[in-house]
């Protein structure tokens, strides 16, 4: 046991801060808006390899364990970086991870061809509403029993679909797309990227939420009502209090999940006991980790603005950039509950032995929906 | 970072199971709940000849704190009858940080046999969260002290040989800079110990001292120094100890009892979708509070005092248990009511005692706004609240 990060994630997070809070910030996602990309930003990350870091060195990356990712993850979430790095980083990793991992080709590794991933399966030839399609030049997806990956498309995109979080979401037509694989070997891949999505996202969630936090406790000790700073009255500190052990938990559970995709990613099976609440199963955890920190930063947003009083609901201040954003990735794969349900699923049977049909989320619903044009 | 126990904790962790499948037996856990007390001096003193007791005190012998974690854990989740043995543990465990070579001959050595047991005399009729106020007294006489007060909420007096016993000395200084540390032997004459029934099965209890005499040697620490020992014996309390992970037997008693009981809207309550969302939602609940709880005893193992992250720690568990409570109470509706040994009890009773002793996690040990405040002031760096 021991929760201190290694001398290398130390390393990185230094390197990383440094980055993020130079290249990033509040500020440049104000001006990323809507999109939610800062292409210069994008250039600059090339630099220090982060798009392929998390790619083995013997396919030409840099070797990272998705723990180390999760390090980078939180840095840029702390500071909404208007970038798509996460998806790059996840999608990278899949590519190389197939048959052919020829794949992943340079320009993917060094980020100069931004790649992304449909998180959700793909219904009727269309990936729906793709985390960062809008800036992707390429994106996997899973349709039917086949991943796929559409053509190369040239940026920048008139795609983009107004959002919630400005994030960089559009649809993406995969009528084009080259096969990458077939069968349960696809389905299982596309399911590993995404519990890997999961684990990133909710890293991404945690700097979101503590950083959040932050601005709401700077704001209290400086804002003054009735004669004294608001942050000394009991009720605001209470809605304040609360949070610091939320967003920690979700912090070490998503450590934790973290940590255990890369025992699984080395052949290390992992268990899912919940009765004696041992659980150390990568998706899981997953599970588990998306979850937590989706609710550490929703309400960790909320609270943070609340406080901040009107100020907090206009534009000029940060936190509401944080506020849209931790909404937006919470829910942008799915509804939180069913993730629950989905989680059930892995450690409770029913009475007839099978999984109800809303554990079935990840594979296409038997009536394709309507394309969306 | 590195979330496996290791092989040495693996291996302590696979003996106190052992343990538990020989010597929890159902008669262990009826007599708790018939007494209302928990705590069982043959479970006890079986623990102590299996030698897992002495790694049960904090600070003491070659176990670390994640491994003193992992006994409290091990015997909440199972269910054991472990309160008594968390307070008599703690209080070996300030003996040990400060205690002297009386109270290591008179007290430590029998506490670690199982077969002796200690409470806690902090709270007041008038004194709960600001104890610091409290005003039993104890004032020299010669080579004695003479203790006159009441006390409240002393759980386990009527098992306990000794008191940890807060009290005044001096009244005279601010509240934290008057009080003094006893150890005080339950069968001096003076002491009255009265039941304090609650809404739950357990008992706890208000304990009355008139005029009684101990010698200077039942002192721990300094006079006008208690409020140091306070400080140690809540930072063992608060985390480490058990008091985290109550929501793992009431999962386990949940799913079994769904997987039983037919569903109004076809096959058994485990197709609820509500219900299988909230399962996983305290499967979820309890993976934080075991890594909130973890990182404190984490922390303590490498030379840390974890004060707030114990407070952290009690505030998501205790709040997460309760709201399941709440959940499955709702849930289970008309059998969920009904008590142990009752006709169709669901989960055999144990939602309804859920329902019953939750309220009190909240407040025991620290309440919710007491540890809001710590977080507030000593973590968040907010002003002191008015």
């Amino acid at each position: 046991m021991d929760l201190n990060l290694t001398e290398d994630q130390k390393t990185i997070r230094e390197v990383f801060a440094a980055f993020f809070d130079g290249e990033t910030g509040p500020a440049r996602a104000r001006s990323a808006e809507p999109l939610g990309f800062d292409a210069n930003a994008w250039e600059r990350l090339l630099e220090t390899g982060a798009p392929g870091m998390g790619v083995a060195e013997a396919v030409g990356g840099g070797g990272a364990s998705l723990a180390d990712l999760a390090v980078v993850a939180a840095e840029a979430g702390a500071r909404i970086a208007p970038l798509p790095l996460v998806d790059h980083m996840v999608t990278v990793r899949l590519l190389a991870s197939l048959a052919d991992p020829s794949a992943c080709d340079d320009d993917m590794l060094a980020g100069s061809t931004i790649v992304g991933l449909a998180i959700r399966p793909a219904t009727s030839g269309i990936a729906h509403t793709v985390p960062n399609g809008a800036v992707a030049h390429r994106v996997v997806a899973l349709h039917g029993e086949r991943l796929v990956i559409d053509q190369h498309i040239d940026l920048p995109l008139d795609a983009y679909l107004a959002n919630h979080g400005c994030l960089p979401l559009a649809h993406r037509d995969l009528a084009e797309a080259a096969v990458l694989a077939v069968g349960p070997k696809a389905v299982a891949a596309h399911a590993q990227a995404v519990d890997e999505w999961r684990t990133l996202t909710a890293a991404t969630l945690v700097g979101m939420a503590r950083e959040a936090l932050v601005l709401g406790v700077d704001y209290v000790k400086e804002r003054k009502q009735f004669g004294r700073p608001v942050g000394s009255f009991q009720a605001v500190q209470h809605l304040l209090a609360d949070l610091p052990g939320l967003i920690d938990g979700a912090h070490l559970l998503t450590a934790k999940a973290a940590w255990a995709g890369d025992r699984a990613s080395a052949g290390i099976t992992g268990t899912l006991d919940v009765e004696a609440n041992d659980v150390t199963d990568f998706p899981a955890l997953a599970a588990m980790a998306l979850v937590a920190a989706g609710e550490a930063a929703v309400l960790a947003t909320d609270r943070s603005l609340h406080v901040h009083g009107g100020y907090g609901f206009s534009e000029e201040y940060d936190i509401q950039l944080y506020y849209r954003r931790a909404r937006a990735l919470a829910f942008v794969l799915d509804d939180p509950a069913r993730e629950c349900r989905r989680l059930a699923g892995m450690f409770l049977a029913t009475s007839d032995g099978r999984p109800p049909a809303s554990d079935h989320h990840d594979l296409p619903p038997a009536s394709p929906e309507k394309g969306c044009s | 970072m590195d979330f496996s126990l290791g092989e040495r904790t693996e291996a302590f962790r696979a003996e106190v199971r052992a343990f538990l499948d020989e010597h929890l037996t159902a008669d262990v856990i009826e007599r708790m709940h018939v007494s209302g007390t928990f705590n069982d001096k043959d479970f006890n003193g079986a623990l102590a000849e299996a030698g897992l007791l002495a790694g049960a005190v904090p600070g003491y012998g070659d176990r670390d704190p994640i491994e003193l974690y992992v006994l409290f854990n091990e015997l909440e989740k199972a269910g054991a009858p472990y309160d008594g043995l968390a307070v008599t543990m703690l209080v070996a465990g300030v003996i040990h940080a400060m205690g002297t070579d009386f109270h290591h001959t008179e007290v430590f050595v029998k506490l670690l046999t199982g077969q002796f047991n200690c409470c806690l005399g902090y709270s007041e009729p008038d004194h709960g969260s600001d104890v610091a106020a409290i005003t039993t007294k104890a004032v020299r006489d010669g080579d004695e002290w003479v203790i006159d007060g009441q006390k409240m909420w002393t759980t386990m007096a009527h098992e306990a040989d000794w008191v940890l016993l807060l009290t005044r000395t001096n009244p005279d200084v601010s509240k934290h800079k008057g009080l003094t540390m006893f150890l005080v032997p339950m069968d001096l004459p003076g002491i009255e110990v009265q039941p304090v029934p609650t809404m739950a099965s357990e008992r706890t209890n208000a304990t009355f001292y008139d005029g009684v005499r101990l010698g200077d040697e039942w002192r721990l620490g300094e006079v006008d120094g208690g409020w140091a020992v306070m400080g140690v014996a809540l930072a063992f309390e608060r985390g480490v100890m058990g008091g985290t992970n109550p929501a793992v037997p009431l999962l386990r008693h949940v799913r079994d009892w769904a997987a039983e009981v037919p569903s109004p809207d076809g096959g058994t309550m485990l197709d609820d979708p509500l219900l299988r969302e909230r399962l996983a939602r305290t499967a979820m609940a309890n993976q934080v509070s075991q890594l909130l709880t973890l990182r404190a005893a984490w922390i303590a193992a490498t030379g840390g005092l974890p004060g707030l992250e114990g407070s952290m720690a009690k505030l998501y568990a205790t709040e997460r248990y309760q709201q399941a409570v709440g959940w499955f109470q709702q849930m289970a509706g008309a059998e969920g009511l009904l008590s142990f040994g009752v006709d169709g009890a669901a989960a055999n009773g144990w939602i309804d005692y859920d329902g019953r002793h939750s309220p009190v996690v909240t407040i025991y040990g620290g309440t919710t706004e007491i540890n809001r405040n710590n977080v507030a002031e000593r973590h968040l760096g907010l002003p002191r609240a008015h």
